[in-house]
């Protein structure tokens, strides 16, 4: 049973899509690059550009990190939930795939100045 | 003449009897299964409820004798306290952190506890067990209460303390102890003897409580030592209740022991995600430290908790499933969360600063393995970007764990430079986790998680992401609650305070 109740039990989401007025939310991490403590919570429509999301809020996001300036963003490796994944910079989120509450993880061959080296 | 007659006195044995299990009788007119309705479907199976031993044998007219005096000395130090200006005498305004952070997630905590046992008497159906609870019922309704009145003093001149209801409900952080209490009492009696009675006050208390109270003790707060003191007899009979509650469940009946089992893998993991927060307390916000997280695991979680384990190892229980996990955390954990609460703090009813020289030469040496090599280089970039007149502020907010509500800033157990990202999808929605024990307490009961109020998440669908509308619903002062120490208005009136207090300026 999908909770232990006394009788039978179906709880409801708290997070659905419906509850962000006409937004989504979509989780981007740059992996390896712990300045930022955590993933990005970004909150935009589902319509928008995928190159606005990097331009607008992640690249501002980014740029705290020492190696920002240096990312060659034709070169950034992209996952989205945890699996290899192209992006089409000029297709929407919704047409590129990116659901609501995906997580997507870029990877850049380039330096890591406030990691250890390997 | 009349005689004098000598006045009987009952003995212990005898009084124990007269008012804990002779106040039990037999239902006539209703069964015993619509009396007690939640007893069973847990699927734990009880064949004795007068197997339930109280070792403490507490009547409740000896516990109002003793906790009434314990009452009138603590308040006697209270009053002596406030009159003394006894916040002056701290090492510094910074301690007052650890404070604010206590009495937004914790003390709210000590209430929930109360709520719960209250609600475990009147659900167990065995007398002994019915007092035990209505008595740590009232003592846990007592440790909000003197605790809220240990830091009232505080609140008259220092910023964080006003709201702190309101941060209990409302504001991210607290969220994290906030769940861990829901958790536990919407489930069943039992499971929440587990969870409460065993896991939180046997296995962990004294890695929240010990170094809490030792940390009042190090920065000169009587306040908060004082209510260490009061509290401190009471937890002795919590922690035999919890550890009674575990026995009596296992020696009921062997089917008992899986469910028993899953229940301790599943509440050490949510109790350790809680202690996240004591352990930057730990290795940060104390000016004057006791000893390093990781020095009061060694003593708390490894020597006492493995002590524990190999004792329970007769009845079948092996140690928590995530505590391998857990130990590979140990080094890394502090700092991985104190670097989440700094970018945050303009959005945390405290104040959090970028450790000193001294503090990470501190903490390089507590944490030879890990400091240096992952954590002193973020903190001395941050160092740079604020002498810049850039401070960092992540205002990307975070993605939060559905199960512990921690921002997901916990790495891999094998590596620590790749954040753990989990997830999963149920019923058409995405989840996300910050580990696999958060992620397994998700999978075995998917119809109670998807319910969590999410605060980060909550800003988007209730502000619609407007920061100063979040400030003002949590009741958070912008510019005077939170942010960096250096520069706040607490730092300022401690050091005029206490200049004028020390010096002839």
């Amino acid at each position: 049973m999908p909770v232990t109740a006394i009788r039978e039990y179906v709880g409801v989401p708290r997070d659905p899509a419906a509850n962000f007025h006409g937004k989504q939310l979509v989780y981007v991490s740059w992996d390896r690059h712990l300045l930022f403590a955590a993933p990005f919570l970004i909150c935009l429509p589902p319509e928008t550009p995928f190159r606005e999301l990097v331009e607008g809020p992640l690249k501002a996001l980014m740029s705290p990190d020492p190696d920002a300036a240096a990312v060659d963003w034709s070169r950034v490796e992209w996952l989205k939930s945890n699996q290899p994944w192209t992006p089409d910079f000029d297709a929407s989120l919704a047409a590129n795939g990116i659901g609501h509450k995906d997580q997507l993880r870029l990877r850049t061959p380039g330096p890591n100045s406030l990691s250890p080296a390997a | 003449m009349d005689m004098k007659v000598e006045k009987k006195k009952l003995n212990l044995k005898d009084k124990y009897k007269l008012l804990t299990r002779d106040l039990g009788w037999e239902p006539s007119y209703r069964s015993k299964d619509e009396i007690y309705p939640y007893v069973k479907y847990e699927g734990l199976k009880v064949h004795d409820w007068d197997k339930w031993e109280d070792p403490f044998r507490l009547t409740m007219d000896a516990y109002w004798k003793y906790q009434a005096e314990k009452e009138r000395k603590f308040y006697a130090i209270i009053d002596a306290h406030t009159q003394n200006n006894g916040h002056l005498n701290i090492t510094d305004a910074r301690y007052l952190t650890a404070l604010k952070i206590f009495l937004q997630a914790i003390s709210p905590g000590e209430y929930a506890a109360h709520k719960g046992f209250a609600r475990a008497g009147r659900e167990f159906a065995g007398v002994g067990t019915q007092v035990a609870c209505q008595m740590q019922a009232i003592d846990e309704l007592r440790h909000a209460q003197t605790q809220i009145h240990a830091m009232s003093n505080y609140n008259r001149y220092y910023n964080g303390f006003h709201a702190f209801a309101d941060a209990r409900d409302r504001i991210w952080y607290t969220s994290v102890a906030r769940s861990f209490f829901d958790d536990s009492m919407s489930a069943g009696p039992f499971e929440f003897m587990i969870a409460i009675g065993f896991s939180f006050e046997y296995v962990l208390t004294n890695l929240l409580f010990v170094p809490f109270m030792s940390g009042a003790a190090y920065n000169g707060d009587m306040a908060t030592v004082t209510f260490g003191f009061s509290a401190q007899s009471d937890e002795a009979r919590h922690m035999t209740l919890g550890l009674e509650c575990i026995k009596f469940m296992l020696e009921q009946d062997p089917d008992n022991l899986p469910i028993v089992q899953a229940w301790i893998d599943k509440w050490f993991w949510r109790g350790f995600r809680v202690l996240g927060l004591v352990s930057t307390m730990m290795d940060y916000m104390l000016p004057k430290r006791v000893m390093s997280w990781r020095e009061a695991w060694e003593i708390y979680g490894v020597e006492n908790g493995g002590a524990l384990f190999r004792d329970l190892a007769r009845y079948g229980i092996r140690p928590p499933k995530g505590w391998d996990d857990a130990e590979k955390a140990i080094d890394h954990m502090s700092h991985q969360l104190m670097l989440g609460l700094y970018q945050w703090s303009f959005g945390t009813a405290f104040h959090s600063w970028i450790p000193s020289d001294e503090d990470m030469d501190w903490l390089s040496a507590k944490y030879p393995a890990t400091f240096d090599k992952h954590y002193r280089p973020r903190w001395n970039h941050i160092k740079k970007l604020a002498a810049a007149g850039t401070p960092y502020k992540n205002f990307g907010l975070a993605k939060l764990c559905q199960c512990c509500q921690l921002p997901i800033v916990f790495t891999e157990p094998d590596d620590p430079t790749m954040l753990c990202n989990r997830e999963t999808t149920y019923k058409g929605e995405k989840y996300h986790f910050c580990s696999d024990g958060c992620q397994d307490v998700f999978e075995h009961e998917p119809e109670k998680y998807i319910q969590a109020w999410l605060p980060m998440p909550a800003l988007f669908q209730d502000q619609q992401g407007d920061i100063g509308a979040w400030m003002d619903w949590v009741s958070l002062k912008d510019g005077t609650d939170n942010g960096d120490y250096a520069g706040s208005e607490d730092q300022r009136n401690f050091q005029q305070w206490r200049g004028l207090a020390t010096s002839n300026q």
